[in-house]
């Protein structure tokens, strides 16, 4: 059962003091289940953070349960470029976000629910969660087949993964979570998360690409709201609290000091596609006129989102030599970025000479080069 | 609080140096920690061993270091990012100190229970003596010591801080964790004091008349609090949509600009648009002044298509541009982005206005793309919208002319009849390459853009 926060006294003061505190009503024993009113990644990642900066977890779990507009989340040390496809998600409008947890790349809509457990790091136990989750989707479906395995995946029928976890380990605190297909658009999915980029060489963590299934497919009951409702009753009897959700809001400073800042920080260039670890591309494109077709190849060097070094090279009569290095010079010190190039290739094509034929050339070039951002 | 006793009696160091802070509510699994230390006066290098991160882990892989060797941290700080079976790590300092060696890249795998960063914890020579006592005391720290008692907990930073200006620690409050001094400390310890040491005003000494007057209230005496400014200059590269800006911008001062400015009366243009705001509302469209700027601009270059034109680099050649690809600036978070209208000669007032609502839309989302903002033959600047009444635009190669709107203001004007009437002006100003453009041309087109604008219902001559 959901209630609207009316406690927001006990909320504050259990994060002002880092002490458990004794003899606060219902809430504040034992444990918290929260559910968040808001549809955004940033805002919905910035609370993770909050709790697990801000509260004490000193025999008091938390579940938080929240779903996403669509978005794509990549892994702390993932990288995006080698992940999606950053311009067919430009185009339909769906965000890219990073979290803080390890893990492998999501797709995230609001068939697809988000749980994280919250607890103290000794009280860290990924496998524990995801029995209580199990156990949740077998009280309302008891022949559903699902099983965890060795790699924290729940496999429904032990063959479609239906949930992928991640985790973040603090100095005292942890957090553990999961994501759980309901109704997820599995056409946007699978084409939302298959990279177009060629020739990346990185040391990111790479994701496993399995194949996927909605509970709904298998049992028209098991909608977002049911499952929802399942865990939480769950993680109440198991913690022996009070079963009701509490409805927060993430945007909501004056419960949660500070979280606008942090999501803020989660929507910076720099957290998103600065964090990648670096990487080189090292590929060769096409340019196709006037029924002749010249190969263009061009190596990047990319450090913290950054290009490092670049060197672009097309058969010498195609353009002159200068007018190439005079490119890969000016990517140098610039953000791995789509629009960032389109602004500075616009810029040199105003310094381009008149020539009608080296002026397309020139800029069929620059089109194409933005191809891998 | 865990307390391990060092008895090295042989060297002169510290008999009650507290090596690990211990945090009242944190339990961690291993009971000792060995520490080795250099027998050296300088500092102590402590191993900081990686600790048991749970579940078994044995390895995990070092992702990202947000120290270096050399660096100074703070118990607390996070010293690196470690990944492990999809669990992100943040490894924390135990101790304050600076960074002396670390022992695994980026991308290397990290044993637990091993070494994993060298910390140089302070000398306590430094730590506790009274800055502003001479060397020669120093030989006596271990009687202050002792006489003293307890020992002041500060940064090296901090004690930097209370060293320039003479403050002794041990009388400076702490407010941080475990009577920790901060720098905030510092300066506010400095701000009392300074009423003790600025001397006492001269004004008591040479004005004895002032004391007959008892009733007289002294004024007190504003005291100047010495401000510790601490920043510093800060150098960076110019990357970015800034060095676009210096390539566009180095390119243009090439060509010899010259400036013409005006005002334009708008009276009848507000009035105009506030009667036409809400039936483009009703198609879904914002209606602001640009796109009667815009088709106006049209206009003029229809009759002084010079100014719509291209010169090539040497200045041999001549372009005249068919389509009027008019550009408006942007200012978005990134920067100055110049997206055009195509071909505003056959688009409507609507039309140009449809398509601005569709430029802003992209730009403060910076989803504009290529097709956007090139092509563009003739720009204009809205500064008003930000502020001015002048300016002195650069015009963006290859076009030949730019104007920059100043903002729109209500002020006294008189009529025909020599009354005082409520005028809303707007000021223009005009740069062109004087190259090919001559001031009366310039002028020309303006007083034809003007007059367009000062009486709205002569563009409906025009309407196809």
């Amino acid at each position: 059962m959901l209630i609207p926060f009316s406690m927001k006294n006990c909320f504050q003061l259990l994060y002002n003091l880092k002490v458990p505190i004794a003899g606060l009503k219902n809430a504040a024993k034992g444990g918290l289940i929260l559910q968040s009113t808001s549809n955004n990644i940033y805002q919905n990642l910035a609370v993770e953070d909050w709790i697990h900066d801000h509260m004490n977890l000193e025999g008091k779990p938390i579940l938080f349960l929240w779903r996403n507009s669509p978005t794509v989340v990549i892994g702390r040390h993932q990288n995006p470029w080698q992940e999606c496809n950053l311009n067919l998600m430009r185009e339909k409008g769906i965000k890219l976000a990073r979290r803080r947890s390890g893990g492998g790349t999501v797709y995230h809509d609001m068939g697809n629910i988000n749980l994280t457990f919250f607890t103290t790091k000794t009280k860290y136990n990924r496998m524990e969660n995801l029995k209580l989750v199990i156990r949740a989707l077998n009280a309302v479906q008891p022949q559903l087949d699902v099983q965890a395995t060795d790699r924290l995946d729940l496999l429904l029928e032990g063959q479609f993964k239906i949930s992928g976890t991640a985790s973040k380990i603090g100095r005292t605190a942890a957090y553990h979570h999961c994501t759980l297909l309901c109704s997820t658009d599995r056409i946007a999915l699978s084409s939302v998360l298959k990279s177009p980029y060629h020739g990346i060489k990185s040391n990111a963590t790479p994701s496993v690409p399995s194949l996927v299934k909605n509970l709904l497919e298998n049992n028209n009951t098991l909608t977002c709201e049911v499952l929802m409702e399942s865990i939480a009753t769950e993680f109440a009897a198991y913690h022996q609290i009070d079963s009701n959700s509490i409805l927060i809001s993430p945007s909501d400073e004056t419960m949660f000091p500070g979280i606008k800042r942090k999501a803020e920080e989660l929507q910076t260039w720099e957290w998103i596609y600065g964090k990648t670890p670096k990487f080189s591309v090292n590929t060769s494109l096409n340019l196709l006129r006037e029924q002749s077709c010249s190969e263009m190849k061009i190596y990047v060097d990319v450090k913290n989102g950054r290009i490092e070094d670049c060197n672009i090279d097309a058969p010498g009569h195609w353009l002159p030599k200068e007018m190439l290095d005079k490119l890969s010079t000016s990517f140098i010190g610039n953000k791995f970025c789509h629009s960032e190039a389109t602004m500075l290739l616009n810029a040199l094509l105003r310094t381009c000479p008149k020539d009608h034929e080296l002026y397309s050339k020139w800029h069929l070039l620059c089109e194409k080069v933005k191809t891998i951002m | 609080m865990h307390l391990i006793q060092m008895c090295s009696s042989a060297h002169v160091v510290k008999p009650k140096y507290t090596c690990l802070f211990g945090y009242s509510s944190f339990k961690f699994n291993h009971p000792h920690r060995l520490l080795r230390t250099t027998s050296s006066v300088n500092g102590q290098i402590i191993q900081f061993k990686l600790s048991d991160i749970g579940e078994g882990i044995t390895e995990v892989t070092v992702k990202e270091w947000y120290v270096k060797e050399g660096d100074t941290v703070s118990q607390f700080d996070s010293i690196c990012e470690v990944q492990s079976d999809k669990a992100s790590v943040t490894i924390t300092s135990r101790y304050d100190g600076i960074i002396r060696k670390l022992y695994y890249a980026v991308d290397q795998i990290a044993l637990v229970g091993k070494p994993l960063v060298d910390i140089e914890t302070e000398a306590l020579k430094d730590s506790e003596e009274d800055v502003v006592e001479t060397p020669a005391v120093f030989h006596d720290e271990h009687t202050h010591q002792e006489i003293k008692g307890h020992k002041t907990l500060a940064t090296p930073a901090v004690r930097r801080l209370a060293m320039e200006n003479n403050i002794k620690l041990s009388e400076v409050v702490g407010t941080g964790k475990d009577g920790r001094i901060l720098k905030e400390d510092i300066l506010n310890y400095l701000a009392k004091q300074t009423g003790a040491i600025l001397p006492p005003s001269p004004k008591s000494e040479i004005m004895p008349p002032l004391q007959k007057t008892e009733t007289v209230q002294p004024v007190p005496v504003p005291v100047l609090k010495p401000k510790a400014f601490t920043g510093k200059d800060r150098t960076e590269p110019i990357t970015g949509f800034e060095k676009t800006m210096v390539k566009t911008m180095t390119v243009a001062l090439k060509i010899p600009h010259f400036g013409y400015c005006d005002e334009v009366d708008l009276t009848q243009l507000v009035k105009l648009r506030e009667e036409l705001k809400p039936i483009a509302l009703a198609r879904g469209i914002k209606l602001s002044f640009m796109p009667f700027f815009l088709k106006a601009a049209s206009l003029g270059l229809m009759q002084f298509p010079i100014l719509n034109a291209s010169v090539d680099e040497n200045c041999q050649n001549i372009t005249y541009k068919a389509s009027h690809n008019i550009g408006i600036a942007m200012d978005t978070k990134q920067g100055l982005i110049v997206p055009n209208v195509k071909n505003v000669q056959l688009c409507s007032v609507f039309e140009i206005a449809i398509e601005l609502n569709r430029l802003q839309k992209l730009g403060s989302t910076n989803q504009l793309g290529t097709a956007d903002i090139t092509g563009g033959t003739f720009t204009l600047s809205n500064i008003g919208s930000i502020g001015g009444t002048y300016a002195k635009p650069v015009i963006l190669p290859p076009e030949v002319a730019i104007g920059a709107l100043g903002a729109i203001k209500a002020v006294p004007r008189f009529n025909e009849k020599g009354e005082v009437i409520k005028a809303q002006i707007m000021n223009v100003s005009w740069s062109a390459d004087h190259r090919i453009i001559d001031g009366a041309t310039m002028a020309r087109f303006s007083n034809l853009w003007k007059s367009y604008l000062e009486n709205p219902a002569s563009m409906l001559l025009e309407l196809k």
